[in-house]
């Protein structure tokens, strides 16, 4: 496994995961190691934020801990952070969480 | 294999076997409780602790834990401080204790003349009852003997990738040894039920698991309280799911062996998932106001110990069972580190893996359960809530035959 102190190695969960975890808060610029691969990340993020670790599809599952915890609501390259502006609950709206009838 | 040494564990004539040897002073209404907390005060080094229910309105579910708590492996005896009016049945608990073989005795505090009287009269018995747990039989105790529960509180974007994980391995290898496992809360499991499904040990547990968690929902729904909060999106996580999940892992990825109610003691090894949430209608509100809370319903449950995840920095303890303490957060860690067992953060750096903190663990439980303070005991928190609940009894699929 690749390793330098320039490089923040991201924590992926279970194998099967897509994404992977910022270990700590990252600085506009600062380079990330995404699949060995040297990613520079255009924007600030704190810990516990989720990068794609490959290319994902639109209405693809992101899949983090071993399980989907929601789909994407656009294509994502490799190194991009996921979050709320592409990815989306699968099993309940936010706003109208809890108002099913538990059959989802 | 051994989870303690030879000479460490206390044998109950039930059979089972405790890691403490603890007196429990029991108020039976808060009117009592000044009058417990004095009698207990002088002791407080020595293993006698204050338990007990404020409530003045007897209610099932307070005597069913009470007499689960009074009788845990970890106690060896109970004193009852009742004041003498209220509701809670203190001759059926105190039946119950003494049925159990332990030295038992009920003040009543209206009865033995006041608020003095009572206090000199509960310390002479404290003092015969030490000497008579002195001498309870000092054996091993082995991992398919041990119960140990897991709660997280206080958490922040790293519970749900260091410390939680990493107890989900050490339940992992702790099952794989025959020890009981039990993780809880199913408010907090909404998104996961569907994979607990599909870890049942039994086709006939799968819906009573899937209807656990409807449950929950229906009951936090109803009291408007909801679980995914703006600063959980600002912590990295985007839904619902993604939230439970990081709490579920903590369970790691044994089979699920059974569903229990609170004051349910498991009768065989596994992993099993603790229903907290109340049955029926929604009464006395919320289905646990804090983290002390939930801690005394797994020990109901015959936990020996409690594996507390927490990333922003839970100090809390409690009577009974010895809480170790993971922390998620390295930053936390280091701030609060004579309150934290473990540094579960140092994944985060690469410094560890949820592997060898899951080992770490496991290793810690080992030392804890031969008599070591952990750091939350050492601190001497002993901190202990109970409130009101209805349950209806378990189903038959719920448990394994």
């Amino acid at each position: 496994m690749e390793s330098s102190d320039a490089h923040l190695q991201l924590i992926r969960l279970r194998p099967e995961d897509n994404v992977g975890i910022l270990p700590k808060g990252v600085e506009p610029g600062e380079t990330l190691l995404v699949e060995n691969e040297p990613v520079s990340f255009p924007e600030a993020l704190p810990l516990g934020h989720k990068i794609a670790l490959r290319p994902i599809s639109a209405r693809e599952k992101i899949i983090k801990y071993g399980m989907p915890i929601g789909s994407t609501t656009r294509a994502i390259q490799s190194g991009e952070h996921v979050h709320l502006h592409n990815m989306q609950s699968d099993y309940i709206n936010p706003q109208t969480r809890l108002s099913g009838d538990g059959s989802h | 294999m051994e989870a303690t040494s030879k000479t460490t564990a206390y044998l109950r004539p039930d059979g089972r076997k405790g890691i403490r040897n603890a007196l429990v002073v029991v108020y039976l209404v808060e009117c009592a409780h000044h009058v417990a907390r004095e009698i207990a005060y002088p002791y407080r080094e020595r293993g006698v602790q204050v338990i007990g229910f404020s409530g003045c309105y007897p209610n099932d579910y307070s005597q069913k834990l009470l007499q689960r708590l009074c009788t845990h492996a970890n106690v060896g005896g109970a004193l009852l401080v009742s004041l003498g009016c209220e509701g809670f049945d203190r001759d059926r608990l105190a039946e119950f204790i003494r049925a159990s073989g332990r030295p038992q005795k009920t003040l009543v505090i209206q009865e033995a003349g006041g608020t003095p009287a009572s206090i000199a009269e509960g310390r002479r018995w404290i003092d015969d009852a030490l000497d008579e747990m002195a001498r309870v039989p000092r054996v091993s105790m082995g991992f398919d003997e041990l119960v140990v529960g897991t709660i997280c509180g206080g958490s922040d974007a790293a519970s749900g990738i260091s410390a939680n994980p990493a107890v989900g391995h050490c339940f992992d290898r702790l099952v794989e040894r025959g020890a009981t496992c039990i993780f809880e809360e199913t408010g907090e499991l909404i998104g996961c039920e569907q994979d607990m499904a599909r870890r049942a040990a039994r086709d006939e547990l799968r819906q009573p698991l899937l209807d656990s968690v409807a449950k929950a929902a229906r009951y936090y729904q109803t009291l408007g309280h909801g679980s995914f909060a703006p600063g959980n999106a600002e912590g990295g996580l985007t839904t619902q799911e993604e939230k439970s999940l990081g709490a579920y892992c903590k369970s790691g990825s044994s089979p699920i062996s059974g569903i229990i109610k609170p004051g349910d003691v498991p009768t065989a090894g596994g992993l099993y998932l603790l229903d907290v949430v109340p049955d029926g209608e929604v009464r006395y509100g919320f289905p646990n106001i804090n983290d002390s809370a939930e801690i005394a319903e797994l020990i109901a449950c015959g936990s020996h110990l409690i594996l507390f995840t927490t990333g922003r920095g839970s100090v809390v303890g409690s009577a009974i069972s010895p809480v170790i303490k993971i922390c998620s957060n390295p930053e936390t860690f280091a701030r609060m580190e004579e309150d934290m067992d473990i540094n579960a953060g140092r994944i985060l750096s690469g410094q560890a893996t949820i592997e060898s903190v899951g080992d770490e663990i496991i290793a810690r439980l080992g030392e804890v359960a031969n008599g070591a303070p952990s750091k939350s005991e050492g601190l001497g928190h002993q901190e202990f809530v109970m409130t009101y609940k209805s349950f209806e009894p378990l189903g038959p699929s719920c448990f394994p035959a």
